[in-house]
């Protein structure tokens, strides 16, 4: 299969990448750019896991071809903060035991902001509602949902909704 | 510096995963690396009449394909790894891949090796594979009559294994005042950890080791058995588990997959990785539960529990899996009492092959199921005769002043409070006043039910004498190494093997109160079987009662060493020494201390050691702990039917557990909500169906009900602690005691919610149609649909 060049800015920076054109962005963000934070959960767009944010938008990566995205700017979970200097929604979710195996998280995170882009004051109810595209297997989302509110209040006293990146 | 047993600690392991710093399975690229894919049969029972691969092999990328007859003789069988005694237990061969017959969907066909994963996928549309459809088997109780089609020739009706425990009861129940039957359906559901299973192999011809990263609970069973499944010494195979995105069971089992990847790896001489797609989780990972539940509860009409009888039918699938076939016999049969004192007590199991997925473990094991049945049992006796169903459960529970407390079946419970539990969850909830406000809103035509689950389970296994008894192809106890090293920072080395749990939390804490050093001068390796010389893994609710205990006793050994030390710098005897909060003294004389730091060092230059002390400071434990742990616990729900809708509300959920001392009260709650939500999901929402010709009709989350946040209310949980005798931390285990006791108190609930219509039971899972029917007929349909 003849394969295309695509490039996108990613977490700040501009990459490029020889793709077959049948290749999700999933695969493209992993295996192509070796950005590995972002996980596969299903493959059916149900459970979440390989969101992140394009131009901006929350998408389910594996539901986009990486050519679809050229020239976009996204950002995973790699470009929200480092161990070092976390972004208010890892800080959260750290405190508020938000996360168990961790495999979900990137997604739900990614989720979370996007969910925070648009109400950044939500109730728990919201909250509930607005984490409807992910599946968390291991912590009964309770602590999610405290480790997104947390996270409203964090993030709205550092006016700050992505971070700088790595 | 001491008392971090007991302290809300945020989790060590979390900046890493938060940051997209973990390190799972598929984020390995080694190089050289190929890509590996199954072709699966679509077909539940069929003669394969032949396979033709002509066409694949010309296909760009490929490297190498292999079907069930090339690789006879080259692995060796799937082996079984809990062969149940005196059961006639028949362990049909499961081959890698199947030769001439598949027996379910899913089962593998031909294994494909090429250069890239998307090309990988397209060579399996190559393959031409002509199968002869035959008859299938697909319920339990229809593979087990006569003419039901066999799903392995020589297995006379389908019968894998019949076990019986227990004095039959049989004159009790036929001369008892009150007799209460029923019959209990306990679905297939799929474990479905967000991360599917995958196997990387890699080997080095240099040397002949065969490295395999696979998702493992228990990468030490997984070394031990596909050691002998590849025909490699355990020295040359290398099992690691990098981090685990879950696994609730569906990873114990060591799965004809990973020995694939193995031998393609080593018969190639590069690393091949597989990675399993979700749909091919739902047909070929293991399910759990699966299990028809008939039962006879008998007792007095003043209250008094006297006998109970119990059959299990247990669909195995087509082949028994690893755990498979202690499930529903030792781990469900021996538990069926519960948390009451019934004096005479019997289960029998059937074990069936079916031609559907193999069944094994799924968080909680036999423990969910005989709380569900036993709790249930418990609400339709009370009902019977007209008792509160918390009196009826105070009258019968085995009492506080009995423990040890040996059951009807002989196990003997190690420790146990269940009023205590129970009176915590009532308080929370202000149960009198409920009881009032639900009586008030049942004249308003409200279907509000309260239900209760006052479980006991057993989990922490175990004594290695016990498991060799119970037919256990194994042993169970744990090991730990602390390693010093000369700066005062320590190495653990555990046996134990983490998924999501959080242990290299609350072991630091133990190791840190134990050591009197700071968190994080702690650090863990787990899950590398070159790294860690032995362990049994992470399941049954083990690591920190028996990996803890493990690493508790390695922690006094250091200490033991670390004091002779002191003693021979400080001039001054062994006994002289007191150790606090990490600093060596002679008690009563100010000023002569040497800290751990110091010791650290001290040990390891080995300048100046006492006669006859070796230099290093490092101790290993092997922890055989002498009675399984027995956490207990009552769960309470209220929920809400809607009469229009069928909609289940769950409007409030408490949970009061007993899991012995806390460690940690932030990841113990985390692991209570992660295993009500999964308890929740099995009584509501979820479940594997199969069409009558064994087709998977639940093969994706699209069709499949994972539970989601709006699906659940604020858990209000608190603990009790009973301290378990068995171990040095009087730990029991915590990560399935919410799926064990959240079923029967959901499905409790609403079958009192559903009382104005008599109904008495309600099959899994409470679908809203299922709900809607039986308020439109009145209740007649409640136990038929």
């Amino acid at each position: 299969m003849e394969e295309v060049n695509v490039t996108v800015k990613i977490n700040g920076k501009e990459r490029s990448a020889k793709v077959e054109p049948r290749m999700l962005l999933t695969h493209f963000i992993r295996d192509g750019l070796s950005l590995t934070g972002t996980h596969i959960g299903c493959d059916t767009s149900q459970c979440g896991s390989c969101s992140v944010m394009v131009d901006g938008h929350v998408v389910k990566s594996c539901t986009l071809l990486a050519v679809q995205v050229d020239g976009s700017e996204i950002i995973t979970v790699e470009g929200l903060g480092t161990v070092e200097n976390l972004h208010p929604m890892q800080k959260a979710f750290w405190e508020e035991h938000g996360l168990q195996c961790g495999y979900c998280t990137p997604g739900v995170m990614m989720a979370a902001i996007g969910l925070l882009q648009e109400n950044p004051e939500p109730s728990d109810e919201e909250i509930r509602e607005g984490l409807e595209g992910v599946i968390c297997r291991c912590t009964g989302y309770q602590f999610i949902v405290s480790a997104v509110k947390h996270a409203a209040k964090l993030m709205a006293a550092e006016n700050q909704v992505v971070g700088e990146g790595r | 510096m001491a008392n971090k047993v007991g302290a809300r600690i945020k989790r060590k392991e979390d900046p890493r995963l938060l940051t997209g710093n973990g390190y799972f399975s598929d984020d390995i690229q080694l190089p050289g690396m190929l890509h590996a894919a199954i072709l699966r049969s679509p077909h539940a029972h069929a003669m394969i009449k032949s396979i033709n691969v002509e066409k694949a092999l010309e296909a760009p990328g490929v490297v190498a394909i292999y079907t069930g007859k090339d690789l006879e003789g080259k692995i060796g069988r799937i082996p079984s790894s809990w062969l149940i005694p005196g059961s006639n237990l028949k362990e049909a061969p499961q081959y890698p891949l199947a030769i001439d017959r598949v027996r379910y969907v899913g089962d593998g066909v031909v294994l494909v090796i090429a250069e890239d994963r998307y090309g990988v996928r397209d060579v399996l549309d190559l393959i031409e594979v002509d199968y002869e459809l035959l008859p299938v088997s697909v319920r339990q109780k229809e593979a087990m009559q006569g003419n039901a089609p066999l799903v392995h020739d020589d297995i006379e009706n389908n019968i894998a294994f019949h076990w019986k425990a227990g004095e039959v009861p049989d004159e009790e129940i036929e001369n008892a005042e009150v007799v209460v039957r029923e019959s209990f359906n306990v679905q297939r559901v799929a474990p479905s950890p967000i991360e599917t299973r995958a196997a990387i192999g890699q080997y080095n011809p240099g040397n002949g080791e065969l490295t395999l990263w696979c998702t493992s609970q228990n990468p030490h069973i997984h070394r031990m058995v596909l050691s002998e499944v590849l025909n490699i010494s355990e020295a040359k195979l290398r099992v690691i588990a990098p981090d685990i995105g879950g696994g609730f069971g569906g990873k114990i089992g060591v799965y004809p997959d990973e020995a694939l990847i193995g031998y393609a790896a080593r018969d190639l001489k590069q690393p091949v990785k597989w990675i399993e797609e979700r749909n091919e989780h739902f047909s070929a990972a293991n399910h759990g539960r699966d299990e028809i539940i008939d039962v006879e509860l008998a007792g007095t009409r003043d209250g008094k529990l006297t006998a109970i009888r119990v059959k299990n039918t247990a669909n195995m699938g087509a082949y028994l899996s690893t755990f498979g076939p202690g499930v529903p016999t030792i781990d469900f049969g021996l538990m069926i009492t519960g948390a009451y004192d019934i004096p005479k007590a019997a289960c029998e199991t059937f074990g069936v092959y079916t031609n559907t997925t193999p069944t094994d473990a799924y968080r909680g094991a036999g423990k969910p199921e005989s709380t569900y049945q036993i709790e249930r049992m418990i609400d339709l006796f009370a009902r019977e005769i007209g008792m509160d169903p918390v009196e009826f459960r105070r009258k019968n529970f085995a009492k506080k002043e009995d423990f040890p407390y040996t059951n009807a079946q002989g196990l003997v419970y190690d420790s146990g409070d269940y009023e205590k539990p129970l009176n915590k969850a009532l308080e929370i909830l202000d149960y009198k006043k409920l009881r009032a406000e639900q009586e008030a809103l049942r004249k308003e035509g409200k279907l509000i039910g309260i239900g209760f689950s006052t479980y006991v389970e057993l989990c922490g296994f175990g004594p290695s004498a016990v498991a060799g008894a119970i037919g256990f192809q194994g042993g169970v106890w744990e090991n730990a190494t602390i390693r010093v090293h000369p700066s005062g920072k320590v190495t653990v080395f555990s046996g134990t093997s983490p998924h999501g749990q959080g242990h290299n939390t609350t072991f630091s804490q133990v190791v840190s109160d134990k050591l009197g050093i700071p968190l994080e001068d702690i650090e863990f390796v787990f899950s590398d079987t070159k790294a860690v010389s032995m362990g049994w893994g992470t399941y049954g609710s083990r690591s920190v009662a028996v990996g803890g205990g493990a690493i508790s006793i390695a922690a006094d050994r250091i200490i033991e060493k670390a004091k002779k030390i002191a003693a021979h710098e400080l001039e001054t005897s062994v006994e002289d020494i007191d150790f606090e909060d990490g600093v060596f003294k002679i008690s009563g004389v100010p000023g002569m201390e040497r800290k751990f730091v110091d010791i650290a060092k001290s040990a390891n230059y080995a300048w100046n050691l006492p006669e006859g002390v070796e230099p290093a400071l490092e101790a290993q434990a092997f922890f055989d702990p002498e009675n399984f742990v027995y956490p207990f616990g009552t769960h309470i729900v209220v929920a809400e039917v809607d009469k229009d809708t069928g909609q289940i509300e769950l409007k409030r959920y408490v949970a009061v557990d007993d899991v012995g001392r806390v460690i940690n009260p932030l990841t113990s709650e985390g692991q209570v909500h992660g295993g009500i939500a999964q308890g929740v999901g099995q009584a509501m929402w979820e479940g594997i169906v199969y069409s009558d010709q064994g087709q998977l009709l639940s093969g994706s989350f699209m069709d499949y009900t994972m539970p989601k946040a709006r699906f659940f209310p604020t858990i209000e949980t608190a603990f009790t602690e009973t301290l378990s005798p068995v171990n040095q931390l009087g730990a029991k285990g915590i990560g399935e005691t919410g799926t064990t006791a959240s079923i029967a108190a959901v499905m409790n609930a609403v079958v009192d919610a559903l009382q104005p219509y008599g109904v008495t039971d309600v099959e899994m899972p409470l679908t809203p149609e299922k709900i809607w029917n039986i308020i439109q007929t009145g209740g007649e349909n409640n136990d038929t649909i």
